[in-house]
């Protein structure tokens, strides 16, 4: 019952005259064209969009969503995201006019509800982290991490210190150098030991006067909480540099553990994450920053201030690194966030990662027969397994078993990711999902291991398409529709 | 606290198969007793659904929106109309509550929105590819410089017309803070010419930023900008209006290399400043030095026409610290809606709405150059929006009557512009009617003058 | 020419000395080793003619679909030739690496770089401990 018409290319289903949306006739008197703007600026034709009726477009999209896995309709257990329920109120309350609507540019005055929220979220965000200072300008993770390198290269500049140099750990996310070198930094990589943890020893030979920042992730992208951390931050901090916590893996440690408390100076959150900001198919998400209180000055500009019960956007901080964007920041996924931290309180917020902790512990114990976890006992909100002995006996790699965990009918885990466990499987559960879901994908995995070696490396089968040639793409780039495609 | 799962009993089998005795024991076996957190998260109570709705919906009331208020603000997100159709595909959970196209099987139908996105920003901006979005306006113009910067690597100056929008040049200053680049701004202000700009184009210029429409809604000599950035073995970086290239030439025709836009326009709500979308396309020999994800066509192994995401090893999850920048997280979501309102609008209906624009917002400019109070500064040449001057000098209180009166009425410029502190930015889209125009105009003149000298008499009473 | 002929760098790339014109002019490739172990090359950075480089400096980069290798050289001197179909015939590094495979050729400043470089023998070792 697929519909094959409709996934053609908006490109191939129009027809010259057709058309959908229409404008009221022009109510001002037209002036020739020519006498309101110069003719060479003028096109001869409009640009060559395709030609549709309304019907055509939203039976196309339709039938284009249904070849999507997503939260609403798959576990979806793609480690390092956090891929757990969005709730419904959140969209329709953020969907209300006089929040979606709203202007950039409108005066203070005109928005006293809209900067109430977001000041308050600004206040959750520093008791949870344990970070005075906050800015929610970035527009995503990797833009927080930016924005807080630049916050740490303002202060070393005002302070007349010269550290030049990010550490980054080996199982980081890849956008921590690539920020450090977008601020300007150079960047060198500390190990993991063999318990999967920073390597203390590496780490030391490495701090000197020149560091600036240690970007660290913690639980790290192995699901593991770093034990020597307050080693690790004070090792730091005795140097004269600063700790960067990538806050990711926010949703194991709510209410646990507050990275201030255990020595972070600055940090970004990932709403899209931590707090049930939909995805939406690869963004938009939001970064906000909090930072330690003699960083606050640096942030970048406006922040919500309270004034004798008015809220207004300060901008005047003249030690401000500036603006890393147009206007205020990811306000939608910012107030998805605020929703999401009042329908929990400070107890859910903890109950959230406690769920997250059992559910990733479980199916860790449940799958660790067939697949060796490297590290550790336990692990936080999620476990990174290896491959390696599958594909050793039976020819199996990461890559086949997430493919055939599609037929089905699960997402799959986050594979080759972090790098330092070959074969891996990165499986983030979530705290919306129940044992019985946990207990299925389990099933699926013994189930697959037990299939034959084709039927395996084939996979998927029930999909529309299955295994892309992307060395083809990747050769022969072919980027966009064009009449002779 | 609606959305747990775990009855007391899945909690007990849970525990069991995983051999510990609570969830504090596995959490006491990984984080140490002194950075645990010994008291509960200050953040009040968890608030019912119906208990958050009925807070959330006092406090968006008390917000002033172009849904109360008929409004003319402009200067970089506008109140274009976005049809029903937008909303009703986009809020399919299917779209939105999926993830990047890391497994393409599953993801088909988002990697072919991608590819379809960057199939149309191509058609709009006559350049051959495109990303398959940037964050925002903003940010998309400074990535578009630092990919100039990466290009041409022996030069380190950037040339920008001070009708760029002004914070997206705010950006860009602090981006370029922290690397080894100097900008140079030509004329600040409404009346910076092509001549003064092309005046401090040299040997030494990666590239020139303009923007056309600009930010004071006049065109730029692009064409002539684009010969000199050329000649100089510079690159031209376009920031456009996608709703202007309904009547504009596009900025691939006018020599521009790199283009950049904001793409809240095209289908996307104001949301006070975001999410929004940044466009961004190119001349085909640039893309490797493109940042962000790109979808790519390919065949499956049946053969099967079908997407993936392509030219990875430019990205951060690969190079790292050589990536062509940062960027992970993108704004898919925002380009689907962006896809959705171009096809919705087609060739004609983006014709049509730029001209709307464009008649309206010249009948609403002589309606100000004719009006007692108020001057234009530029008579011609503008598209959607212009600049007003009022002769009282009192904008502030001109503005804060018409929102009585319930107008946004206009951007006051001082913030950027201290020497336009008399000065407003006028937007007019294809929404506004002329009865809603006359009523602005005739509001704002009848604002009480100067509000200065006012306020001036009650402090000597 | 013949891989038992070669020196080796131990970041895998070849290199292959010759006089021209009275100077010495090295050819630089990619081992067959390293070339199997990229797999599935789909693109190729190279630099231009005129280009000094010094010896364990990136001159450009291999790209699978998931992985950039930086090529290095092993030699010091000018890059006085570039093979330009290369890129466009990334086949001709699996079917030919010693041959039509050859990526760029330096006239040496002078002979020290050599010296750090394996022979044949010593290379099959190292490809044999990585393999």
């Amino acid at each position: 019952m697929r519909n094959q018409q409709h996934t053609k290319l908006l490109f191939e289903l129009s027809r010259p005259g057709r058309r959908a949306h229409r404008l009221p006739p022009l109510d001002v008197p037209a002036e020739p064209l020519e006498s309101l703007l110069p003719s060479e600026a003028l096109a001869d034709a409009p640009p060559p969009l395709p030609e549709l009726a309304e019907g055509d477009v939203v039976r196309h999209f339709t039938n284009l969503s249904t070849l999507n896995m997503s939260v609403d309709t798959h576990f979806y257990p793609l480690g390092s995201c956090t891929m757990k329920y969005n709730p419904k109120r959140n969209e329709r309350l953020a969907s209300l006019s006089g929040l979606v609507d709203v202007h950039p540019l409108q005066e203070d005055a005109s928005i006293q509800g809209l900067l109430q929220m977001l000041f308050e979220l600004q206040q959750m965000l520093a008791e949870i982290s344990g970070l005075p200072g906050v800015s929610l300008q970035p527009a995503a993770g990797a833009h927080g991490e930016l924005a807080a390198l630049m916050v740490a290269a303002a202060y070393f500049r005002r302070q007349g210190e010269d550290r030049p140099v990010v550490l980054t750990a080996d199982s980081a996310h890849g956008t921590n150098p690539a920020s450090a070198r977008m601020a300007g930094m150079q960047t060198n990589t500390v190990k993991s030991n063999r318990q999967g943890l920073v390597d203390l020893e590496d780490l030391k030979r490495q701090l000197d006067r020149r560091t600036g920042v240690f970007m660290l992730t913690n639980p790290n992208t192995l699901g593991l909480f770093d034990s020597q951390i307050l080693e690790i931050t004070r090792a730091v901090h005795d140097q004269g540099g600063l700790i960067y916590l990538d806050g990711a893996n926010m949703n194991a440690i709510l209410g646990i553990a507050r990275p201030g408390d255990f020595g972070a100076d600055l940090m970004h959150f990932n709403p899209h994450k931590t707090f049930s900001g939909p995805h939406g198919g690869g963004g938009p998400g939001a970064g906000p920053i909090c930072v330690r209180d003699f960083l606050t000055e640096f942030l970048p500009a406006p922040v919500v201030v309270k004034e004798d019960d008015a809220y207004r956007l300060d901008y005047d901080r003249p030690l401000s690194i500036g603006r890393v964007r147009s206007f205020f920041g990811n306000v939608g996924v910012l107030l998805r966030a605020y929703f999401y931290i009042r329908s929990h309180g400070g107890e859910g917020l903890r109950r959230v990662s406690e769920d997250a902790i059992l559910g990733a512990n479980y199916l860790r114990s449940r799958v660790q027969h067939i697949l060796d976890v490297p590290f550790g006992e336990f692990c936080m909100h999620e476990f990174v397994a290896s491959a390696s002995r599958l594909k050793k006996e039976r020819g199996l790699t990461a890559m086949d078993l997430a493919k055939r965990l599609l037929d089905y009918g699960f997402h799959a885990p986050t594979v080759y990711f972090p790098m330092i466990v070959p074969e891996s499987v990165m499986v983030e559960p979530t705290e919306t999902e129940s044992k019985e879901t946990l207990d299925a994908f389990a099933e699926a995995l013994f189930r697959i291991t037990d299939e034959a070696q084709d039927l395996v490396h084939e996979a998927p089968h029930s999909t529309r398409i299955s295994r892309p040639d992307e060395v083809q793409a990747a050769r022969k780039p072919i980027m966009r529709w064009t009449p002779e495609s | 606290m609606a959305y747990f799962f775990h009855t007391d009993e899945d909690r007990r089998q849970m525990l069991a198969a995983i051999g510990a005795d609570s969830v504090e024991a596995i959490i006491d076996a990984q984080v140490p007793a002194e950075v645990r957190m010994n008291r509960p998260l200050e953040l009040g109570p968890a608030a019912s659904e119906i208990e958050l709705e009925r807070e959330v919906r006092r406090l968006a009331a008390a917000n002033l929106s172009p849904a109360s208020h008929v409004c003319f603000l402009g200067g970089g997100a506008y109140d274009h109309f976005v049809p029903a159709a937008v909303d009703a595909i986009a809020s399919r959970g299917e779209f939105y509550t999926s993830y990047t196209p890391y497994q393409a099987e599953v993801s088909q139908g988002n990697l072919q929105v991608m590819f379809e996105y960057e199939t149309l920003v191509a058609q709009l901006t006559g350049l051959d590819v495109s990303n398959a979005s940037l964050y925002d306006g903003g940010s998309a113009a400074v990535e578009a410089v630092l990919m100039a910067l990466a290009i041409t690597s022996d030069r380190s100056r950037v040339v920008t017309a001070g009708t760029v929008h002004p914070e997206y040049r705010q950006a860009l200053a602090t981006y370029l803070e922290e690397i080894d680049a100097e900008v140079v701004t030509a004329e600040v202000g409404p009346d910076g010419t092509a001549a003064d700009l092309i005046s401090r184009i040299d040997e030494q210029t990666s590239c020139v930023l303009i923007q056309h429409p600009n930010f004071f809604g006049r065109l730029e000599q692009v064409e002539q900008i684009a010969e000199a950035a050329h000649a100089a073995g510079a690159l031209l970086i376009q920031v456009f209006d996608p709703v202007s290239l309904g009547v504009l030439r596009r900025p691939g025709e006018l020599g521009a290399d790199i283009a950049v836009a904001e793409g809240q326009g095209i289908g996307n709500p104001l949301a006070f400043g975001g999410p929004y979308l940044g466009i961004m396309a190119c001349r085909q020999e640039l893309v490797r030095r493109l940042p962000g994800r790109i979808a790519g066509q390919t065949t499956d192994r049946r053969g099967k026409r079908c997407w993936v995401l392509t030219l990875q090893t430019r990205e951060q999850h690969i190079r790292r610290e050589k990536a062509t920048s940062n960027i992970c997280s993108n704004q898919t979501l925002l380009a689907l809606r962006s896809t959705i309102h171009l096809a919705l609008l087609g060739p004609e209906g983006l014709r049509e709405t730029a001209e709307q624009c464009l008649q309206k917002a010249a009948y609403a400019r002589r309606q100000f150059a004719a009006s007692e109070r108020f001057e234009v500064l530029h008579e011609s040449a503008t598209f959607k929006e212009f600049v007003v001057r009022d002769t009282s000098g009192d904008v502030a209180g001109a503005l804060r009557h018409a929102t009585e009166a319930g107008f946004l009425a206009g951007v006051p410029l001082e913030r950027w512009y201290p020497e336009l502190a008399d000065c407003f930015l006028v937007a007019v889209t294809e929404r506004r009617t002329r009865s809603e125009i006359d009523s602005l105009v005739s509001t704002l003149s009848s604002a009480p003058r100067s509000l200065a000298s006012a306020s001036g008499v009650a402090a000597g009473a | 020419m013949k891989p038992e002929e070669l020196l080796y760098a131990e970041s895998h790339e070849w290199v292959h000395v010759a006089e021209e014109e009275g100077q010495k002019v090295a050819t630089v490739g990619i081992s067959a080793f390293a070339v199997e172990q990229l797999n599935d090359l789909v693109y190729m950075d190279l630099p231009e003619a005129g280009k000094k480089v010094s010896s364990g400096e990136e001159f450009g980069e291999v790209e699978s679909v998931k992985a950039v290798s930086p090529l290095y050289s092993p030699v010091d001197g000018e890059i006085v030739a570039v093979n330009s179909e290369l890129p466009d015939h990334l086949e001709r590094l699996g079917e030919d690496p010693y041959g039509s495979g050859w990526v760029i050729k330096v006239r040496l400043d002078d002979d020290a770089a050599l010296g750090k470089l394996m022979d044949h023998a010593a290379y099959q070792k190292q490809c044999a401990a990585e393999g």
